[in-house]
Parts: C-alpha cells; structure tokens; sequence
C-alpha cells in the first residue's frame, strides 16, 4: 500500500517497467527468459539495461524456449550466480519439469510471473491457474497486491531463497495486465539501500572444476525420502523467515506489504474475505462501504501461497463468524480454488470453528466489479447466519452461454 | 475520484494517452492510475483505455463502467460503440469531429462537447495523430488537469521536435475547447 508520505520520491511508470528495475538493481549475474505475453514488457525492459551496460557483471541469455531459459538459470546457479528469469501461462507450464530440477538441486533462481490463465481456449488474460499449477514443484510461491509490492517482493525474496538454510527457487506472483500493464505511482527500488538489504549471493556448496561435486545426482529407495524431508525442513523454515525479511525490508526502506499474511480492518471482523494478488484492492474499496456502514467486514490477505502458513491463518480467522475465499484458479474435478481447499484443510484439525465458502474468480481476465464483491459479501453473511447452502461456486457465471 | 474512459482504434494511441494522463495527473499532485482494457491489440479495431485520477491512493483494480469524462478519438466509433455508456450525468464527452456535438445524436445527459482534433494535428503537428491534442481539449474542458503538467509529460516521453510539436497542438486544442466553454 501507497503511503502518501512517500509521494515526493515515487514516479508514474508501468508496472514491467518497475519489475525491471528492481531486478536491476538486485545485481543478477545471469538472465533468461523466453518474451510471453504479459510478461514482455519485462524482459524487454531488462533487454534494453544489458544492452545500455546498466547491469554490471551480468549476462543476458536468449534461448529459444522457457523450457531453456530455467535450464540454463540451473545450471547458472548452481556455479553461484543470482540469476532471475519472468514468465507465464504456457511458458511456466513449459518450465514445470525443471521446477523441480530446480527445487531439488536447491537452487535460489528468483522469478517474476506474471500470471495469466492457460489454455485450451486460448486466452492471454490474467488469473492464477499457471501459477497454482506448479504449487508442488518445490517453489516459494508469494502474490503480491499493487506495483510497488511487485517491486519491494524481489529483492526480500532473495533475501528469503538464498538464505543458507533455506536454498530454495521462489517466484514473485503479480497480476498479468493488471499489474504487469497499469501506469501507478511508485517509489524505484534504490541501489544503496537494496545494497545494504541485500547482500551478495554466498552458497555454501557450488558446482566448481577445481573441487569436484555432484548436483541432483540419482538417489535410490534408500536415499531420496530424506533429500524431499530436507525440502520440506527448507520450506519450513522459510516461514519465519519470510515475516523476518519483510520486517527488515521495512527497516531500510519504511514499506511493508505483509509477512507471510496481512490484514486489513481484522481485529473485530465478524465476515473476512480472503484471497490473493490484485484483486485485494478492489476488496479493500467495497470494505470500506461497509466499515462506513457500520458491518464488521474484514480482509485477510495471504501473502505466501508457498510456504503455506496455517497457523498464522488460523489465528487470523479464529473469532470470525463466516470466510469466504476468492481463488483466481479451480483445481477442477473438486469444484474449489486452491486457497479454499487448503484453508478448510488447516482449519480441520484446529480448535476453530467457522464456516468457510468458496468463490472461483476472474477466469481468463473476467472483471472483477465491486457490485460483485459485495454480492460476495452479502452470501457470506447469510451463510453465517443460517449455515452454508453451496459450499463453492464459479462468481459472475453466465448462464445464457451454458 | 474522477474517472476517464478513452475510446479509439488500434494504432490511435489511446493507450499512450491515458497513460500520459496518469504522468500530467500525478505531477499536478494527484494520485493517478491507467491501464488499456487488455483487448487483442490489432490496428483499426475499437479499443478502450482507463485512467483514474484520485487525491487519496487508488486501489481500485475493476475497468471503468460509471465514467466522469469519456474521450473519443474517432467519430466514425460512434456507430458501433456505446461511448456514453455508463457516463455520470453531470460528466464530459469529448468527440473528435468537424461537427457539432447536437449533430452526434449521443443519447446522454451528460455534456458533448467537440472538437476537430485531426485539423489540429495536421496544422501543427503534420500528421493526423490526436492522442495528444485530445489531452489539451480534455485539460481545457474539465479543468481536472494542468496543461501544462500534460506537455511536459509528453516532452517527457518524444523528446526533441515531435514532443515540441505535440505541446504546441496540445495548446492550441486546449484553448479552442476554453473559447467554446465560454459560448
């Protein structure tokens, strides 16, 4: 969130261009990435940098698939490299094979994603099915809200993935077009004080000529259980880490979007509506309305999908009377979005006892409008006066097309 | 809030418009959003643009459906797109055309006021883009935005001559507009 304090130091620029910038100036030493709509603008950006000398010591990769572009950042970080890559929809799913190369071998490759539906039909507008799909690949997963979180999200995430107990790949989740495309004030990551954030990559184990090791070599029935216990232990630790980091980024730079979750208007929600990304901000306005109504309404933002952080959401939502979740993806065969079934899933064996109901949302870029939100709003509230009738449901289906 | 719905074709630049509307707002001291409607681009379809234009952070992620201003930057738009679609009764169309705005039929409450942005362009600029001179004739109509503010964000973005020539129409359309605001 904006603070108007800020004002005298933000520009107005686009929200690739933001992205951009601040993996600039988190001195990556390669790049690849495969041009995708609507994450061009990005990797145009960073193009133009290499092409103008701006990024020191680093390398500019073209391949000829995203398939390449993450096997070429393994290999890239596994000599001890900062490397970063964007991409989305197909492209992602191109990559999903390696995701888990890259999870496996422990390798902090940082990426933007800039999420955007998948196809069949073909569609080139923003949800988050692309990203959701790889949720078991081994990845931090963190949504972030406006262009300024998308900016700030880069170089805490580093922070997080290249921390020595942890070693994991993590992408940076931001709205395809709603994000990626929208002209909004923001303040430029500064070099000096990401300097001083973020120091330099230094991993403890590196693929080197002179001292010979091997990576993400074979491990029989003997061996292997323990190397995913070990990515589970990472992911596990990543959750405080994650609340740290941002409390530190807070420190140097006086902006804070959220730990692993964040709140808004919580403390006396008697409804809160959960979800992910953009779309909180529309939320935020039609909570609001309420608020200066006088209807206890409140918004429970989750920050990390991946680590996921139960107990935090838990706590968050203990004393409300009804949840509901917007998911911008549907695991279909389930009828739920991913954020949905996950938080029923951390509730079941709590001591909290609330009902909680389902929206899927914006499929393939469908506006999400705030008369929308409040019929949302209006559903919960019946369902947590007389019970839960339709546990999910698609949001603004059009029936006369069925 | 004030919000603002461009309506143009492929190749029009009502992208680069509201977005140079979001620079010129947020230099004038407001906080500003814009973003095109995601369509498919292809040159010559119809296409939308958004800005929004707030004193307190814009949060707000929806497309535009209750416009304050509506822009359209080519008339012959008028026969297949609703461009009043939505527009708040006390709101602004701004039409680019050689006729008059009781000519265009808009079935609206709101203001239509018009303006031959193509003449502007060709007599100053040499070429028939409006993109630019409509920011003049919507600073000049609706008072949101400083003039000034929008020609330097666009000598900001065409530097050297273009991005001259381009404030001078600016001008020249902001004050045709103010002389027919005082009719």
């Amino acid at each position: 969130m904006i603070n108007p304090a800020y004002k005298g130091k933000m520009v107005v620029v686009e929200g690739s261009y933001a992205v951009a910038h601040s993996a600039k100036i988190c001195r990556p030493n390669v790049i690849s990435a495969y041009p995708i709509t609507p994450q061009t603008h990005i990797v145009e950006d960073l193009s133009q940098f290499i092409a103008d000398g701006e990024i020191p010591n680093c390398e500019y990769v073209n391949v000829e698939s995203e398939f390449s572009a993450i096997s070429a950042l393994i290999g890239a970080s596994a000599v001890g490299a900062r490397t970063y890559s964007a991409t989305t929809s197909q492209g992602l799913l191109l990559m999903h094979e390696a995701l888990f190369n890259t999870s496996g071998m422990r390798l902090p490759v940082v990426m933007t994603v800039a999420n955007r539906a998948v196809g069949a039909p073909i569609n080139i507008w923003n949800d988050h099915q692309d990203a959701i799909a790889q949720r078991d690949t081994g990845w931090i997963q963190l949504y972030v809200e406006d262009v300024q979180e998308a900016s700030d999200t880069l170089p805490q995430l580093y922070k997080i993935a290249e921390d020595n107990e942890i070693m994991l790949p993590g992408m940076v989740c931001m709205d395809g077009f709603i994000l990626s495309h929208v002209y909004e004030p923001v303040i430029l990551l500064e070099q000096e004080l990401t300097d001083n954030f973020l120091p330099p990559f230094q991993p403890e184990n590196i693929l080197d000529p002179e001292n010979p090791t091997t990576f993400g070599a074979f491990a029989a029935p003997d061996t292997y259980e323990e190397f995913r216990y070990l990515q589970e232990q990472a992911m596990q630790k990543a959750l405080p880490k994650i609340e740290t980091v941002a409390k530190e980024f807070e420190e140097v730079f006086g902006r804070f979007h959220g730990g692993l979750i964040d709140g808004y208007m919580l403390e006396d929600a008697e409804i809160i509506v959960m979800s992910m990304g953009s779309i909180l901000g529309t939320v935020k306005d039609v909570v609001d309305e309420y608020r200066a109504r006088g209807e206890k309404i409140g918004v429970l933002k989750v920050r990390s999908f991946r680590p996921f952080p139960k107990k935090q959401i838990c706590e968050a939502v203990k004393n409300a009377h009804a949840i509901v979740v917007l998911d911008k993806n549907i695991s279909i065969g389930t009828n739920e979005g991913a954020l949905f079934t996950e938080t029923k899933s951390c509730l079941y064996n709590s001591k909290v006892r609330v009902p909680v109901m389902g929206y899927t949302v914006g499929h393939g870029g469908r506006d999400i409008r705030v008369e929308s939100i409040a019929k949302v709003i209006e559903e919960t509230k019946k369902a947590a006066k007389y019970g839960i009738t339709l546990e999910s449901q698609f949001l603004d289906l059009k029936e006369e097309l069925l | 809030m004030k919000e603002i719905r461009i309506h143009g074709r492929g190749g029009q630049g009502s992208v680069t418009a509201a977005e140079m509307l979001s620079i010129a707002a947020f230099e004038d001291g407001k906080f500003s959003q814009a973003f095109p409607a995601f369509g498919v681009e292809r040159r010559g379809a119809p296409v939308q643009a958004f800005t929004r234009i707030s004193n307190s952070p814009i949060r707000l992620r929806s497309q535009i459906y209750t416009p304050d201003y509506v822009i359209v930057q080519d008339a012959t738009l008028l026969d297949t797109v609703d461009v009043a679609s939505g527009i708040k009764d006390d709101g602004i169309i701004i039409v680019n055309t050689t006729e008059k705005p009781e000519s265009l039929n808009l079935k609206t409450k709101a203001k239509v006021m018009t303006v031959d942005a193509t003449k502007v362009a060709m007599d100053v600029i040499g070429i028939p883009i409006v993109n630019t001179v409509l920011l003049g004739a919507f600073a000049g109509a609706t008072g949101e935005i400083n003039v000034g503010s929008i020609q330097h964000a666009i000598k900001a973005r065409f530097a050297g001559k273009i991005g001259e020539k381009n404030a001078k129409a600016i001008q020249k359309a902001y004050e045709l507009i103010r002389g027919k605001r005082r009719e």
